[in-house]
């Protein structure tokens, strides 16, 4: 539809005329009396509540109120201010994680800082990020990317850092950063920092937390000293090293970067291997079934954690009833979970077990009663017999995982 | 497994009780040495640099690398302050290693993990980082196979090139028990190694950690409404969907799965 705001005399002239039958329908915006004063129908403010009363919204939030509903229908998307370095007085090179292609808050959070060292001083430096391999995100210039530099290659599907350090080296010679930040992270980001340290003979600052002035406080023994130290050229810095970006746009401009010629690389990237899911600490644990007091059938519980390849979990009562050994426990009582998928299945939710899953980014909950705080927490909630619906489960990813096989034999 | 031809040289150090703060076997390194027996048996040999002190805490924390089994630990004297990367360099450029075993980082001092990056840019050799176990090793091409820990206990296979350091995780096996006897009778063999001192660390502060403040919920809102409800409001996001029914509960559960790309 247009935006255009088109003028309608007829409505217009209802709009004046107080006793049109019409007029109450129509009446937008301010109402002039025949003097000029503003009069206002106090009658028609607000709306009636659940008990009967009056109530009146005056944040504006609501649009209850006819008046003005033209107009907010149009403000939609607030548009953040945009911060443009066009002549960028020095470069700042963030190099991302991005895991599944994605940025993280520890991936934000060093934007940030490094958003908060172009701008120090009288400013003027441009963050300059790197992406190795797929990029998925589309909101690289909310949180802060002045600069993009992409280098992907199908070869950046794969783990080789001794090629990503050899980009970067490129990358660094013609830049001449004024810092270099990496996530110190298990992603990939301390080890390809620590190789990138040692390539260009910097002694980095690992384990920064924060940035004060011209010097930095860095973990080290192991997380149990705090080291303040020069700033660096180089920098590894920790989660919540800075607040993330928030309230500016950038402009996240792309400068074309081929990938260097290739590095002789020592390492070889043979894959991920499959390891049984029972193995893995149930604290970082990716995938967890737990069960509950609603399971009748444990048998069928184990045969469905095996087939979706979860790890297991239970409830304090599926514990303590001797259902499932106590190392399997999740909650404040039990193990801390930090799992992306978290299917509870016949378990209720009490404030311990929804404490030990604060951290799970997606939960199912399959229950019978649609009251529990389970499901008030989950993301989809399965209301249900859980037998029948795990069997369902079962049945429905043996289906998907025969065609898959099918289709890779066929090819 | 049969390696007899590999040198393999494990670097020990001197770890740090988290809470008691007592010296003690390093966890990462007492795995190191772990993996390091299991490949070559008596064959391994260890290397710590740093000064036999007269502390009789740090000996025995030294002594209980002995008491896995090893027969002598060699010590690289060193003043305590002195840049142990260089020293460590210049004695292995000597000794040609097949394999150097590092843990991933120091459990004291500045702990940032360069150690074994170093090594390998000095040296020449490749690095691979937090390995949970060494599959196999072909001394015919001259490669091995590692396992590399991968966040979320998942593993990688590696195919490396020989001469290699890897630094070994805290998901390699367990380490095992130091025994009292071999570790009183085992020996040191000191060699003076050169001396690099640090200059760069000698003006930094260290204190205890403090904990870290924990971030804030900033709320941006513009209205005293928007601020009221923000600090009232629940915090469950009640966006969940509901699901009844057999096939439909497992159908939108399976969805999700395919979404996440668990299945």
């Amino acid at each position: 539809m247009s935006e255009l705001f088109r003028r309608d005399p007829r409505a217009q002239w209802i709009a004046r005329n107080r006793l049109h039958p019409m007029h109450q329908a129509l009446v937008i915006g301010p109402v002039f009396g025949p003097s000029g004063l503003l009069r206002k129908n106090l009658h028609i403010i607000g709306f009636i509540g659940p008990n009967g009363l009056k109530r009146i919204d005056r944040s504006g939030a609501s649009n209850d109120s006819e008046q003005g509903s033209r107009r907010s229908a149009t403000a939609s998307e607030v548009i953040l201010p945009l911060h443009q370095v066009l002549e960028p007085a020095f470069y700042i090179v963030v190099v991302l994680d991005l895991v599944s292609g994605r940025l993280n808050g520890h991936d934000k959070d060093t934007l940030g800082l490094a958003q908060q060292l172009a701008n120090r001083n009288s400013g003027g430096g441009a963050v300059v990020a790197i992406a190795f391999g797929e990029l998925k995100d589309d909101s690289l210039n909310k949180a802060g990317v002045d600069r993009l530099i992409h280098i992907n290659d199908e070869q950046y599907a794969h783990y080789n850092p001794e090629q990503r350090c050899n980009d970067l080296q490129g990358i660094i010679g013609e830049l001449d950063p004024q810092h270099i930040l990496l996530p110190d992270s298990i992603n990939g980001g301390g080890d390809l920092g620590r190789r990138l340290a040692a390539a260009l003979q910097q002694r980095p600052a690992c384990g920064v937390w924060k940035l004060n002035d011209d010097t930095v406080i860095c973990r080290g023994s192991a997380g149990k000293r705090d080291i303040t130290r020069p700033l660096s050229k180089l920098l590894l810095v920790m989660e919540e090293c800075s607040e993330p970006i928030s309230e500016t746009r950038h402009e996240n401009i792309l400068m074309p970067q081929a990938p260097s010629p290739s590095a002789n690389g020592k390492l070889l990237d043979q894959g991920n291997i499959s390891v049984d899911p029972n193995a893995i600490p149930l604290a970082e644990a990716g995938f967890i079934l737990s069960g509950g007091n609603g399971i009748n059938d444990w048998e069928q519980f184990h045969h469905t954690a095996s087939v979706l390849g979860a790890t297991e979990g239970a409830s304090r009562v599926a514990v303590d009833d001797g259902n499932m050994p106590r190392e399997r426990q999740v909650g404040a009582t039990g193990t801390w979970v930090t799992a992306q998928v978290y299917i509870a299945v016949g378990i209720s939710g009490a404030i311990q077990h929804m404490q030990g899953i604060g951290q799970c980014d997606k939960v199912v909950a399959i229950n019978t009663d649609e009251g529990c705080d389970m499901v008030k927490r989950a993301d989809i909630s399965a209301i249900g017999d859980s037998t029948e619906i795990l069997a369902r489960l079962v049945e429905l990813v043996e289906q998907r995982k025969q065609t898959i096989n099918e289709g890779t034999t066929n090819e | 497994m049969s390696n007899n031809n590999l040198s393999v040289i494990s670097l020990v150090s001197i770890g740090e009780h988290p809470t008691s703060r007592r010296p003690r076997r390093a966890e990462q390194d007492a795995r190191a040495i772990e993996l390091g027996i299991k490949l070559v048996g008596d064959n391994l040999q260890t290397l710590h640099a740093g000064e036999l002190s007269d502390d009789a805490s740090q000996q025995t924390a030294l002594r209980s690398y002995l008491g896995m089994g090893l027969t002598e630990i060699n010590l690289l004297e060193m003043p305590e302050n002195a840049d142990a990367v260089l020293v460590i360099a210049e004695h292995l450029k000597q000794k040609n290693p097949d394999i150097i075993l590092t843990g991933v980082r120091a459990e004291n001092g500045e702990s940032s993990g360069m150690l074994p990056y170093l090594l390998a840019e000095q040296l020449d050799m490749a690095m691979v980082t937090s390995i949970a176990e060494i599959l196999s090793i072909d001394e015919v091409n001259k490669q091995a196979e590692v396992l590399q820990a991968l966040p979320r206990g998942q593993r990688r296979k590696l195919k490396v090139d020989l001469p290699f350091i890897a630094s070994v995780d805290m998901a390699a096996a367990l380490p095992r028990q130091s025994a009292f006897g071999p570790a009183m009778r085992g020996q040191f063999e000191a060699t003076l190694g050169a001396t690099f001192t640090d200059e760069e660390s000698s003006d930094w502060q260290i204190v205890d950690a403090k904990k870290r403040p924990k971030r804030l919920k900033i709320i941006k809102a513009k209205t005293a409404a928007d601020r009221f409800k923000a600090a009232t409001a629940k915090a469950s996001g009640g966006g969940g969907k509901v699901v009844h029914g057999v096939e439909e509960s497992a159908q939108a559960i399976l969805d999700l799965l395919v979404e996440e790309g668990l299945v």
